[in-house]
């Protein structure tokens, strides 16, 4: 299944779930938000959250800014 | 003796007293700095966090991006161990949909529903557009979080958004990262007038003297990031700040005296 995290193009099993897209990337689960298609799913939906061909997912977290 | 006390009682609070007691409010927290610092542009997170000590801010601001594992620390735990509250903003964004999708994922990663709303018009100027943030105010408030809008110098925009609901209003002083200061101080005065939410000024602020003149313009705090960070010495800049923040603010309920066109002596003429 291929999907878009950060930008980037990955290849994931059939079932992924965000979870699996945020550790991916991170380890950290406090600090991390995500958005699926630009809707935010929160944290205690990453693991019953799948994902689906061409779905594209956003992990942010706060970075020095302002 | 009982005379002395009452009129000590019915006189003016000492200096410093009266430093302690006033703090300010926004959306019913209060803070007793009113420095609210950026965290943009500090060359090491270790020059940061000496920074933000010495400029004695109890908010700051951070942005949202793109997760990075290669990233070394994070500006969240430098804040955490300051005991620093966070406020989020939307830099980067250009619309009022972009504002709205990262303050719900600033909220969901940061557990605060406070946002410093900016989305700007054009990469050059970074100036604010006020349409786009006008409507990512309104949406914003709707959806439950607490709202402190960038915006230009404009007190008819200031007004719309505190009706909307905002909770403070950020005119900028000049272009962020300028360091050219207050470039329209009547304004800001307007601004002051014009609404009862706080006035933060924000963005432009080039040295101490900038500062200082915000407050004694009835700004009740100062936010400001590159004139720290990028100064050639950060942590003396943030003293700095914090003492121009204090000397504006008590210049300002101090009550300045009128400006004339003549010399008004000061002592007597006659020998």
């Amino acid at each position: 299944m291929k999907v878009t995290i950060n930008g980037s193009p990955y290849d994931l099993p059939e079932g992924a779930t965000v979870a699996h897209a945020v550790t991916a990337l991170t380890t950290a689960t406090s600090g991390v938000a995500v958005a699926l298609n630009e809707e935010v799913i929160t944290r205690g939906a990453w693991e019953s959250t799948a994902l689906s061909e061409r779905d594209r997912v956003e992990v942010l977290t706060a970075v020095q800014g302002g | 003796m009982t005379g002395q006390m009452t009129e000590q009682a019915a006189g003016p609070p000492p200096v410093n007293g009266a430093a302690e007691e006033d703090r300010f409010t926004i959306a019913g927290r209060t803070f007793g700095s009113r420095l609210i610092m950026g965290t943009g542009g500090a060359p090491s997170l270790e020059v940061l966090d000496r920074a933000l000590a010495a400029s004695g801010t109890e908010l700051t601001t951070v942005a949202m991006r793109r997760v990075d594992p290669s990233a070394p620390g994070s500006v969240l735990d430098v804040l955490r161990r300051r005991g620093i509250a966070v406020l989020p903003n939307t830099a980067g964004c250009y619309t009022a949909g972009d504002a709205v999708l990262t303050a719900r994922l600033a909220r969901e990663a940061l557990g605060t529903n406070w946002v410093k709303v900016e989305v700007i018009n054009d990469e050059r100027t970074l100036l604010p557009d006020p349409i786009e943030t006008f409507d990512a105010a309104e949406r914003l408030i709707a959806d439950g979080f607490v709202v402190l809008p960038y915006i230009g110098d404009d007190p008819a925009l200031a007004r719309r958004l505190e009706q909307a609901g905002c909770a403070a209003v950020m005119p900028l002083g000049s272009p962020i990262g300028s360091g050219l200061g207050i470039r329209n101080p009547h304004s800001i005065e307007l601004i002051v007038e014009a609404v009862s939410v706080p006035v933060i000024l924000d963005a432009g602020i080039g040295t101490a003297s900038d500062a200082a003149l915000a407050m004694e313009l009835g700004c009740e705090a100062v936010m400001l990031a590159t004139a720290v960070t990028r100064a050639q010495r950060p942590e003396r800049m943030a003293a700095a700040m914090r003492s121009a923040v204090e000397a504006g603010r008590l210049a300002r309920l101090a009550g300045r005296i009128p400006r004339r066109r003549y010399a008004e002596a000061s002592s007597p003429l006659t020998p």
